[in-house]
């Protein structure tokens, strides 16, 4: 029992290191996860989730907006923006922000080529973060099952 | 929820944006403060008891009079809100006799230093960027404990209280011996105080080196 735990817990904290070194989460992710406890067990997952449906629906408005080339809502497209990146930034999902960066300023000069390329970015990010995340959150659920506790990863 | 401390601080927090109202209800669940939260400034000031004659009528719930009677010690609200924004809900709280001596702090996700010391000036205590951090609200205490105290010198003979549920005047008064000195200084330093002076000014410093005294990640070190 006791090494399959061991074993878990190892893999479990590779695979979380490694989201780090590769730029998925940052600093805010570890933020996050100090706000879980035995009062709220679940929370880094329900945020997750609360923020991988404001993904969805924000580029689908932003798709839309950015849809007829001579009739953009700009102004849509920015408040999308500016959404995405507060709750990307909120969560700790590195990349998802660094690509609002990147399509705020093609918004900024109402650039709609850049936007849809970001757009079509943010769209694939946000969708690799979310299997990432659920790899790890099963790998959470293993530890448990298998009696063990989930590691603290702290940051030095 | 078990309330072993008696000093259970109630926190309004206002923000439009779900995943944020989130946030900051944990953040503040988890800094042992009782919260309540609303999507917008009208509801804020409903919840508080001010009357909403011009904002959005759609704002009235199902009940048609939440006038409660409810001890809020500081109100954190976003800044960037339709129809009222932080910053309105800050001059509404401030105008108002029965409410101006409740704490407001501002959070933004942008750093706008105009913003920040407009806010500061029209007498919120703190401007947080988001996201804001557990370590952000340890900042929150000492405002909190001001009212507290400032409510409890209003009221030097009464032993039956009726805002603050407490066991006993005894406690209450060992609390504020315990910190008579950090509070004291606390209120007198924010009394000579008028207008924007050092201290707001290094509240803005401080938040504006937030971003840059965050750490880089360039190590991790795990512990099971």
């Amino acid at each position: 029992m006791n090494t399959i735990v061991a074993q878990l817990q190892r893999q479990f904290q590779g695979y979380i290191v490694s989201l780090y070194q590769q730029g998925y989460l940052d600093n805010q992710f570890t933020e996050l996860r100090k706000l879980q406890d035995e009062g709220s067990p679940d929370f880094v997952a329900e945020v997750v989730s609360l923020f991988f449906d404001d993904c969805a629906k924000l580029i689908n408005d932003m798709s839309t907006s950015l849809e007829r080339p001579d009739h953009v809502d700009f102004k849509q497209v920015d408040s999308g923006v500016h959404q995405l990146k507060g709750s990307s930034s909120s969560v700790g999902a590195r990349r998802v922000k660094s690509v609002c960066i990147a399509f705020k300023e093609c918004c900024d000069v109402q650039n709609r080529e850049g936007c849809l390329r970001c757009l079509q970015q943010v769209d694939y990010e946000y969708k690799m973060l979310k299997t990432k995340l659920q790899d790890l959150f099963n790998l959470e659920q293993q530890i448990l099952q298998a009696g063990g506790t989930i590691p603290q990863v702290s940051m030095n | 929820m078990g309330m072993e401390t008696e000093s259970q601080f109630h926190v309004l927090a206002v923000d439009d944006s779900l995943f944020d109202r989130k946030m900051i209800e944990r953040l503040l669940q988890k800094s042992s403060c009782q919260v309540t939260t609303v999507d917008s400034g009208s509801k804020a000031l409903e919840f508080l008891g001010l009357r909403v004659d011009d904002e959005d009528p759609n704002v009235l719930s199902t009940s048609p009079h939440i006038h409660q009677e409810v001890e809020i010690n500081l109100i954190i609200t976003d800044y960037c809100m339709p129809g009222m924004t932080g910053y309105d809900l800050l001059k509404k709280v401030k105008e108002s006799a029965a409410f101006k001596s409740i704490p407001v702090v501002i959070m933004s996700s942008e750093n706008v230093p105009a913003r920040i010391s407009r806010c500061l000036e029209e007498g919120a205590e703190e401007f947080f960027l988001k996201p804001v951090k557990l370590a952000d609200l340890t900042k929150l205490k000492p405002h909190m404990m001001k009212t507290k105290l400032k409510k409890e010198s209003e009221k030097p003979a009464k032993e039956e209280e009726s805002e603050i549920s407490k066991p006993g005047i005894e406690e209450e008064e060992a609390v504020i011996e315990i910190l008579p000195l950090h509070q004291e200084l606390e209120s007198e330093q924010l009394e000579t105080m008028v207008s924007s002076s050092s201290n707001k000014r290094k509240a803005m410093e401080e938040v504006i080196s937030t971003d840059r005294s965050r750490p880089k990640y360039n190590d991790i070190t795990t512990s099971v």
